[in-house]
């Protein structure tokens, strides 16, 4: 059973490392404002996600995984909110 | 490992050091100030580290003193930007009376 | 060791770059990044109270400081002096490179066994009633330094106050704010302070037994006052309002008279009766997060520029 957790967070965490390579190779490559906060969103909420879920088997019983969880979440909405932000700048300039 | 963070607290105080001395807008020599200053809380961090013992996972009297020194940094910038952002308003002002004729 | 070589790289990248830096909006960016990657640095040096000190206040709120401040002197860069010439240049890279290596030795050639307080600082944890070894320095042993630096706190808001330009005296701290009617920034500011206050109550009580307590909560209390104002929605009172000037300074006065009370029955500055000191340190606590918090807000938000 552990054996299986192990595997699954690993699986998890390393999946999620590569939505964070790809957003942080998109922020870097693509050509303008809109796309690259695209890239940086999407693949890092996805990214942080993951790692949340993986992480999710290993947080202490009392209170941990509700943690984890409100970490994914207050991101989520903060950059829900800061994206737009940005990209409105970016067309106003 | 430990000591790399004090090598680098160390390189971090000659970088703030350089940029302090070096750079001319205000604005970047606060802001080397702090680099600066995120040296010296390493260096002090580095000691606190060393000194782990008694169940601690570093030595919690320089901690306390780092986290003082956070606060108190913080409140010399806010004090130094107020300051450069009322040059700033001062020279609009000035440049705005003299450029009008 | 991996993970620390590259933590350490990265800060010293960031840290170059911000140096070298054109603008200042690229420079203020970098800056923040550099703080948070310093927190991680503090998490791998076993110093979470730090660690959480650093992201919320040197990469947080100075970064919200900083890029505001960026954005304004844009318009209108100051210069003070021209820029020292190649040669110059030169020598003040040796000079700062000297300095680096005198540290780094300094660093190399520390004592071992390290000297270190940990042992009596375990050994007396159990008088403070505190089960976080920084909360039992910070508030007893060297209680005198937290209750200088909240004074410095309140010294700080007065002298930037006393910076307000020409008819900004008795106004409302800060630049003018837009009310944000609709979209993400108005959506934020009504949906993450509530939840905002519940995580600093939450910090600020962990704080006794766990890294926490009253710097990191006023951090969030003051960040959260910071995102109502920036939409708009919460206007700082005049800087001639009476519950302003007591909320930043209910904190070191309760601590101040606490410290004079232990004088008295105690016979020292700043001791607490045993068998006391816990409630006694939680109520001192709550009191100085409210004023470090409104400290803190008032410090970003500026000398005070507008007709309330």
């Amino acid at each position: 059973m552990t054996l299986a957790l192990d595997a699954f967070s690993l699986v998890a965490i390393l999946l999620g490392l590569v939505f964070f390579a790809a957003g942080t190779a998109g922020l870097l490559r693509f050509p303008d404002a809109s796309s690259r906060l695209h890239a940086l969103t999407k693949a890092d909420h996805l990214g942080l996600g993951l790692i949340v879920l993986g992480l999710l088997p290993r947080a202490e019983a009392v209170g941990g995984p509700a943690r984890l969880i409100a970490v994914w979440l207050l991101v989520l909405v903060s950059s829900a909110a800061a994206g737009p932000l940005l990209a409105r700048l970016a067309r106003r300039q | 490992m430990t000591t790399l963070y004090g090598l680098l607290g160390a390189a971090l105080v000659g970088i703030g050091l350089f940029g302090l001395l070096v750079r001319t807008d205000p604005l970047l020599r606060i802001l080397a100030f702090n680099l600066m200053g995120g040296g010296i809380f390493l260096v002090f961090g580095t000691v606190a580290r060393r000194g782990a013992g008694a169940g601690f996972a570093a030595d919690p009297v320089p901690q306390a003193i780092i986290l003082t020194g956070i606060v108190v940094a913080f409140a010399a910038t806010t004090l130094a930007v107020a300051l450069v952002v009322r040059i700033a308003a001062a020279d609009q002002a000035r440049d705005g009376t003299t450029d009008a004729p | 060791m991996i993970a620390d070589a590259l933590i350490a790289a990265a800060i010293l990248a960031v840290a170059l770059a911000t140096v070298a830096a054109r603008g200042g909006f690229t420079a203020v960016a970098l800056f923040i990044a550099y703080g948070l990657l310093l927190a991680f640095a503090w998490v791998r040096l076993g110093a979470m109270d730090v660690a959480l000190t650093e992201a919320a206040i040197g990469a947080g709120l100075s970064g919200a400081l900083l890029l505001g401040a960026a954005s304004r002197v844009a318009r209108h860069p100051v210069t003070t002096d021209r820029p020292p010439g190649r040669a110059m240049t030169a020598a003040i890279a040796l000079g700062c490179g000297g300095v680096a290596v005198a540290l780094a030795a300094a660093m190399l050639l520390l004592p071992d066994p390290a000297p270190t307080l940990a042992p009596s600082v375990a050994a007396n944890l159990g008088t403070t009633g505190l089960g976080n070894p920084v909360a039992a320095v910070l508030m007893s042993f060297r209680g005198l330094d937290t209750l200088l630096e909240s004074a410095v706190l309140v010294v700080a808001v007065i002298a930037a106050w006393s910076l307000a330009p020409e008819g900004g005296w008795g106004g409302v701290p800060g630049p003018a704010q837009p009310v944000v009617g609709d979209g993400p920034l108005a959506l934020l500011a009504r949906l993450l302070p509530p939840l905002g206050i519940l995580v600093a109550v939450h910090v600020l009580w962990i704080g006794k037994d766990a890294p926490g307590g009253k710097f990191q909560a006023a951090a969030i209390l003051a960040a959260m006052w910071m995102l109502a104002w920036m939409a708009g929605r919460a206007s700082p009172p005049s800087v001639r309002s009476r519950s302003l000037r007591i909320a930043v300074a209910a904190g070191p006065t309760l601590f101040i008279t606490v410290g004079l009370l232990g004088w008295l029955t105690q016979g020292a500055f700043l001791a607490y009766p045993p068998g006391l000191a816990l409630p006694i340190i939680m109520v001192v606590e709550v009191a100085l997060t409210a004023s470090i918090a409104a400290a803190l807000a008032l410090l970003v938000l500026g000398p005070p520029e507008r007709r309330a």
